[in-house]
C-alpha cells in the first residue's frame, strides 16, 4: 500500500499544472490570462509551501512517521511552482525586459520579498539529495530551517500586492504562523521529555 | 471666425484616424476636436489598440465592486438581484436649489450619449468602454451651487442586506469619493447610465455610476444616491483605507507609482496572452483636455 502512496502525492502535485496547462491550450483564463497564470502558479507555491511545513507536525500528531516520505518532494513542487510563477512574470508578462524587473525587484517590497523567497530556496533545491543529507550532518537541518524565512516571505509577497488588508493572503499568513508555532511547542516538550 | 475644414489643417494619417481620435476621447462635438487637434498632432498619436473596444461579456464580468466582494467575479455573481428602482440621488450641500431627483426623472432630464473612454484601474490593467452617460455639470448647473462649493463629493449606496461585501470592513461603507469642482464641471467627467447601447449593467454600477476618464478606476463611484457639493476636500474610503497608497487626486501617471507596485505599463482586458503590456499614459491620453486643471501642482505631492 504504502510503496503506491508516494508516486500517487506525485501525480495529484503534478494536477494543478495540467489544469494550468489545460487552460492555456484551451483558452480558458479569461480576461487577463498572464495575471491569472501569475496567480494560479502563485498560490499553488504558497500552498505546496503549507503541505512540505505540515509534514513533521503530522508526523509527531499521528505518531506515524510515512509523512516524512514526502516531505523533499513537496519542498521541490514548491521550487517547481515557484519557477513557473517567476517564469511567468519575468518572460510572459515582462517579456524578459529587464529594466523595468530590475526596477520593481529593488524597489517594489513585494517582489523584492518574493524573488528573495525564490532565491533562497536553491540552496534548498541543490542540497535536497539523500547523498548531500548525509554529507551536511547537522547543518543540513540548520540550513533547511531557511524554508521558515521562505514561507513567511512568500505570504508577505501575496499580502503586499493586495490592493488592501484582502481575508485570503492573510489566511496563508496566519496557516504558516500556525504550522511554524506547533513546531515550537513541540521542540520545548521535546526538551522536557528529552 | 472662419470654417476651416480638417482635412486643411490636420495632417494626413491623422485625419484619416478622426473617428478614431474622437472615439477615444470621448469627443463627439467636431468643434471640440478642431480646437485641440493641433496639439494632439505634436504629441505621440494614441496606437490602435487604445481604441480597440473591450468586449462586453468583459467589461460585465471582471468588475471591482468591493460592496459585492473582492473577487473579480464576485459582482457578477452576486448582484443580479440588486434593486434599482426605486431609486433617489439627492443633490444638495453648498447650493441655491437642493434636488431629490428619481432615476426615471435623471433620465428624461439628462438625454445619455455615447462617450467611448479608456478606463485604466489602479491594479495595471485597462479597458475601453462605450459608455452611455451626460456630463455631471448638466446636473450640478441645475442646483446652483454656490461660491462655497469646492467640492463634490459621492456617496454610495449603503445596503449590507442586499451587498454581502458590505458585511465586512474592507472598506469604509457606504463608498465614497470626491472631485475637486473643476475637475466635477469638465466636460470628459460623465455620470453613466449605460454602456454598449444598453442599461446599465448591475455589476458595473447601476442605476448611476461617475466615470472620470483620466483617474484610476476607483474614483468613479457606483451606485451612487448622493451627490454633495462641500467646502472642504472630502475623504474618500480608500484615502481613509490608506492614505499614503490613494491619494485625493489620484490622476492616471506612469511617473508616480503606487508605493508597492508600478504604474508605468498596464496590461490590456480581453487580449491574449501573448499581447504585451502597453505603456501608461498621462492622463489616461486625455492630458491635452485635462492637465491645465493640475498646472503649477507638484503631481508627485498630490498625488
Amino acid at each position: 500500500m504504502t510503496k503506491y502512496l508516494k508516486p500517487s502525492i506525485f501525480v495529484l502535485s503534478l494536477v494543478p499544472f495540467l489544469i494550468i496547462t489545460y487552460k492555456i491550450f484551451f483558452n480558458k483564463l479569461g480576461p487577463e490570462p498572464v495575471k491569472e497564470i501569475t496567480h494560479f502558479t502563485g498560490e499553488w507555491t504558497l500552498i505546496f509551501i503549507c503541505l512540505t511545513l505540515s509534514m513533521s507536525p503530522l508526523k509527531k500528531l499521528t505518531k506515524l512517521s510515512l509523512w516524512i516520505n514526502f516531505r523533499r518532494m513537496l519542498g521541490l513542487f514548491v521550487f517547481f511552482y515557484a519557477t513557473l510563477h517567476l517564469l511567468t512574470y519575468v518572460g510572459l508578462d515582462y517579456r524578459f525586459n529587464w529594466q523595468p524587473i530590475f526596477d520593481d525587484v529593488v524597489k517594489k517590497k513585494y517582489v523584492f520579498i518574493g524573488f528573495a523567497a525564490w532565491i533562497l530556496l536553491i540552496p534548498l533545491v541543490i542540497t535536497s539529495s539523500k547523498k548531500m543529507v548525509r554529507l551536511l550532518k547537522n547543518n543540513w537541518k540548520k540550513l533547511h530551517r531557511l524554508v521558515y524565512v521562505i514561507a513567511i516571505f512568500g505570504s508577505l509577497h501575496y499580502i503586499w500586492l493586495s490592493k488592501t488588508i484582502f481575508f485570503k493572503p492573510l489566511i496563508y499568513l496566519i496557516i504558516i504562523i500556525v504550522l511554524l508555532a506547533l513546531r515550537i511547542k513541540i521542540k520545548n516538550r521535546d526538551v522536557n521529555y528529552g | 471666425m472662419k470654417k476651416i475644414k480638417y482635412s486643411e489643417i490636420t495632417p494626413e494619417n491623422i485625419y484619416k484616424n478622426r473617428r478614431n481620435f474622437i472615439k477615444k476621447f470621448g469627443l463627439t462635438a467636431g468643434s471640440i476636436f478642431l480646437s485641440q487637434n493641433l496639439n494632439f498632432s505634436a504629441n505621440a498619436a494614441p496606437k490602435k489598440e487604445d481604441l480597440k473596444l473591450t468586449e462586453y461579456r468583459y467589461i460585465t464580468t471582471y468588475n471591482n465592486y468591493y460592496e459585492f466582494g473582492t473577487g473579480k467575479s464576485d459582482p457578477v455573481e452576486r448582484s443580479e438581484k440588486f434593486k434599482t428602482t426605486p431609486w433617489d440621488v439627492i443633490i444638495d450641500g453648498e447650493v441655491e436649489n437642493p434636488l431629490k431627483l428619481s432615476i426615471e426623472e435623471i433620465n428624461t432630464m439628462f438625454p445619455s450619449e455615447e462617450r467611448i473612454y479608456k478606463l485604466r484601474c489602479v491594479e495595471g490593467w485597462s479597458m475601453v468602454i462605450p459608455w452611455l452617460g451626460f456630463p455631471l455639470n448638466k446636473i450640478l448647473n441645475k442646483v446652483s451651487p454656490t461660491s462655497k462649493a469646492k467640492f463634490v463629493k459621492f456617496v454610495s449606496i449603503l445596503d449590507p442586506e442586499q451587498m454581502i461585501g458590505q458585511r465586512f470592513p474592507i472598506l469604509d461603507w457606504p463608498y465614497k469619493e470626491g472631485l475637486r469642482i473643476d475637475e466635477a464641471m469638465h466636460d470628459l467627467t460623465i455620470l453613466v447610465t449605460g454602456l454598449y447601447g444598453k442599461k446599465l449593467p448591475n455589476q458595473n454600477g447601476s442605476p448611476l455610476r461617475l466615470m472620470v476618464p483620466w483617474k484610476y478606476g476607483f474614483k468613479s463611484a457606483k451606485a451612487i444616491v448622493n451627490i454633495k457639493l462641500v467646502e472642504k476636500m472630502p475623504t474618500s474610503s480608500w484615502m481613509k483605507a490608506s492614505p499614503k497608497e490613494y491619494g485625493f487626486y489620484s490622476n492616471v501617471n506612469p511617473t508616480v507609482d503606487h508605493p508597492r507596485w508600478s504604474q508605468a505599463t498596464e496590461r490590456v482586458i480581453g487580449e491574449g496572452i501573448i499581447s504585451p503590456r502597453i505603456p501608461t499614459t498621462m492622463f489616461n491620453g486625455y492630458g491635452d483636455e485635462v492637465a491645465s486643471l493640475y498646472s503649477g501642482m507638484d503631481l508627485k505631492k498630490y498625488f
